[in-house]
């Protein structure tokens, strides 16, 4: 039997599930399908850093309707999400290093962006007390902070589903076909028929995507992350390195995730990463040497997310260029968290409206296949 | 003083020295195949021979003779070519059976052809009001110090709960001149019902003179109170009191220190990591890696024995160790199986070994009120959560052990779900009306043993940053 919506949204990753909830609250009924659980892949187990801070341009207005959001996250979801805003702090280890950040505040603030901020040594150490004593500098981001991924694509999930949206957890979306102006999907014995159709299938999406006659240049990843046992509170905002791949954050209940996109091999079809513990092993290192107060720390557990990447490093975001109806969220390159919220909004607008103020015209799927609608 | 490993590359890696790992690592490496044993612990022996090479105790009587059958494993172990390192803490392990090992402090890395995990048992955790007060510990630990210090308790002691380990470890204190004041044993009535029809098996097991004529030696000189269907430990920041109800009948009694223990379930937390398939055991009410006959498990060349593969005594694990070290073997060096004891005989070995362990784990299958704990009392000791927090997270959409973590974090402590795992999944099956196997566990992840971040960042590093760093 066919269920008919107003929307069919596959993965219930944070962008799937904000997309269904602003569709919900823009009165629209949709249906979201997910083939194992809300969180299951990169938006339930990412750093949770929700970072303007180094972005690429193409997607800073995304970035920064997204943080509006952000600030306002308990009257979205009824859930904190663990949101916390101490800022982000880019670290120059060396003045070759601080000069390139000289360069890019400048050109940001050119182009009319004033949330990335450089920083001497002395408000780099108010910022971070425990960094090393050579550091000369940095960026900090100070709205910026970090949430926890979990929670907040479940909380995503939940208020979605509260709203009238259609949740199918654990069976695939197949048959995915198109005909007298509906979309429809198998989902196990159920079929769902709706004129628009989003794929935020994450690292899934790359497949459908191609399916549809729309294939882009994307590979599927597992950046790693680890986590240590608590350690007395030291540090605030989240911290990354400009040279060096690290990210590093310290939790209320003070323990640490140590981050930075080392990646570990994933087995996408047996849902199963590989991690690469030699890699960790210099993401450990590269603590070891910045923050001495962490050397007797034990890592506890270590993990990573299946998400996909595109060559170009930015996301596929808008209208297919072939279909009518058909949407594509996917492709965040390991920094799409942030921009869920934002990004849910922005696609609910393009779907109801047929248009959005926030600019994201150079995200398109277009840029590698030239529309033909 | 630390050893690394001599090689880069086994043909087995056995890990764990209990009485499955001695096994497999003595034919293994008796049949010519390059050997490496990894234990944990000081000595060889596991948990049912700690200490076996440096226990004080001389009096073989006190410990009883099926202990020092251990002896005999780790000398045809030391007799065998086999690498053994002690004080090695296998932190990882995955499909590729790349290892990682933390030796005195240093960690290195290995590779085997084939992995034969004994890892073992764990205590089932014994959720009740009060088990996280300093006064509580399990059995097991208060083994532990008996058999590597002779040590035994001397204040009020009660011992509560159910299982062959429980009369065995009252027996062992009790020849060492320990104190119990009174064993409060949780078996359910209905259980010696459930359990007739596999009487005959049991009889006919050699654990069944042994285990009677403990009972008896035990229930001569402690009074055994039967039947008790509730159990609260109670005080102010450390154990004053237990109380009980038993036939009906509420009784509170002052204590020093309350053992608690309701039988073994198997660790897999290393082999979970390694991605290896669990089902849930519906009699003896845990995960067990799905199996084939010689061990195999769904990774290839990983395979696992002792009571890590289903719990089956340290008998079974010795035969099981023997059958999953054939195997290795078998597909290593064909030739030299030749000399080996047959499948069939081991296979033969094994159904004797494991004859009545249908009738243990029916008689001794814990009563749901001691797994499934209510209300207030704490699920989860590393964030302290309790049962009614799972359950409240349950009402607003965690569906299963890994959702619950972004509600609530149990899991996520350094104890990886091993005081926590098998409650959690069975208290929100319970919850939402579904089978435990449906519920899931907890996805496990490396290190499956924490690690210190400096001992981390001295691993040395791939080939690729060890030439970036020579060229630079």
């Amino acid at each position: 039997m066919t269920t008919n919506v107003d929307a069919i949204v596959i993965g219930g990753g944070i962008h799937g599930c904000s997309t269904t909830l602003h569709l919900c609250l823009a009165g629209l009924k949709p249906v979201l399908i997910e083939k194992d659980y809300a969180g299951r892949h990169a938006s339930g187990v990412n750093a949770g850093g929700v970072r303007q801070l180094a972005r690429h341009i193409p997607e800073i207005p995304l970035s920064i309707r997204s943080m509006g959001i952000w600030e306002r996250i308990n009257d979205l979801l009824d859930d904190d999400c663990s949101f916390e805003s101490y800022g982000q702090v880019l670290v120059a280890e060396n003045e070759e290093e601080l000069a390139v950040c000289r360069a890019r505040v400048a050109e940001l603030n050119a182009l009319g962006f004033t949330h990335e901020e450089l920083i001497d040594a002395a408000e780099l150490r108010r910022l971070v007390p425990a960094v090393a004593e050579t550091c000369p500098g940095g960026v900090v981001s100070r709205r910026d902070g970090a949430a926890n991924p979990a929670q907040t694509t479940t909380a995503f999930r939940r208020k979605a589903e509260q709203l009238g949206a259609t949740v199918r957890e654990g069976v695939a979306a197949n048959n995915i076909r198109y005909g007298d102006g509906l979309w429809s999907v198998d989902v196990g014995t159920e079929t769902f028929a709706a004129p628009v159709l989003v794929n935020a299938a994450g690292a899934w999406a790359g497949r459908i995507a191609a399916d549809l006659g729309e294939p882009v240049p994307v590979e599927t990843v597992a950046p790693m992350l680890m986590i240590t046992s608590r350690v007395p509170h030291f540090i605030d905002p989240v911290v990354i390195l400009r040279g060096r791949k690290l990210s590093f954050k310290q939790f209320k209940n003070g323990t640490v995730l140590i981050g930075g996109g080392h990646l570990a091999t994933p087995y996408q079809d047996r849902n199963e990463t590989v991690l690469d513990w030699k890699s960790l092993a210099t993401s450990a290192q590269t603590v070891f040497e910045l923050f001495p107060v962490m050397r007797s720390a034990t890592i506890v557990r270590a993990w990573a997310g299946i998400e996909a990447k595109m060559k170009d490093d930015i996301p596929v975001f808008g209208p297919s260029s072939r279909h009518r109806g058909l949407y594509h969220q996917f492709g965040f390159s390991l920094h799409g968290f942030q921009l869920g919220p934002g990004a849910g909004a922005v696609m609910a607008e393009l779907i109801v409206n047929g248009g959005t103020q926030t600019r994201i015209g150079d995200l398109g799927i277009d840029r590698f296949h030239p529309s033909t609608l | 003083m630390s050893v690394a490993p001599k090689r880069d590359d086994y043909d087995v890696v056995v890990i764990g020295a209990g009485p499955a790992g001695l096994a497999a690592a003595a034919t293994s490496a008796g049949a010519g195949l390059t050997t490496l044993m990894l234990d944990e612990n000081i000595g060889p022996g596991g948990q049912v021979f700690r200490a076996i090479s440096s226990t004080p105790v001389t009096d073989r009587n006190q410990l009883g003779a099926d202990y020092w059958v251990g002896s005999d494993l780790v000398q045809a172990l030391r007799a065998s070519n086999a690498e053994v390192i002690q004080r090695a803490t296998v932190w990882s392990l995955d499909r590729n059976l790349d290892i990682a090992v933390s030796i005195g402090g240093a960690s290195a890395f290995v590779r085997a052809k084939r992995v034969i995990l004994a890892t073992g048992a764990l205590e089932r955790p014994f959720p009740i009001p009060g088990w996280t007060l300093p006064g509580v510990m399990t059995a097991g630990a208060a083994q532990t110090m008996l058999k590597s210090s002779a040590l035994v308790p001397d204040g009020r002691t009660v011992i509560a709960g159910q299982g062959p380990l429980l009369w065995l470890l009252a027996a062992q204190i009790l020849r060492l001149g320990g104190r119990i004041d009174r064993i409060l044993d949780t078996t359910e009535r209905g259980n010696y019902v459930a359990a007739l029809p596999h009487a005959f098996a049991f009889l006919t097991s050699p654990y069944f003179a042994k285990g009677l004529s403990m009972m008896r030696e035990v229930k001569a000189k402690v009074q055994v109170v039967s039947g008790v269907t509730e159990l609260a430990a109670a005080g102010d920041g450390q154990l004053a009191s237990v109380s009980y109800v038993a036939g009906g009948k509420r009784e509170t009694i002052p204590a020093d220190l309350l053992l608690l223990h309701q039988g073994v379930v198997p660790n897999v937390n290393l082999a979970m990591a390694a991605g290896v398939e669990h089902r849930w055991d519906d009699l003896q009410l845990c995960w067990s890696p799905v199996l084939d006959v010689s061990g195999n498990s769904s990774v290839a060349g990983i395979a696992i024995a002792g009571d890590g593969a289903g719990i089956g005594g340290a008998n079974a694990a010795v035969v099981r160790g023997r059958i999953a070290a054939r195997a290795a073997v078998e597909s290593l060096a064909p030739a030299a199986a030749a000399k080996l004891p047959a499948m069939a005989a081991l296979r033969s070995d094994l159904a004797k070994a494991e004859r009545g362990r249908v009738f243990l784990d029916t008689l001794f299958r814990p009563a749901p009120q001691f797994r499934i704990p209510k209300g207030d009392t704490i699920v989860c000791r590393c964030e302290e959560v309790t049962a009614k927090d799972v359950l409240d997270s349950v009402a607003i959409g965690a569906t299963g052990p890994n959702q619950l973590k972004a509600y609530r974090r149990t899991g996520m402590g350094p104890c990886q779900g091993r005081l926590c795992g098998l409650t959690v999944t069975e208290l929100m099956a319970q919850a939402r009306g579904k089978t435990p196997q449906e519920i899931g566990y907890y996805r496990l992840r490396a290190p499956v043993k924490p690690i210190t971040l400096a001992e981390l960042a001295a691993v040395p590093k791939s080939e690729a940053d060890v030439k970036a760093v020579v060229r630079g």
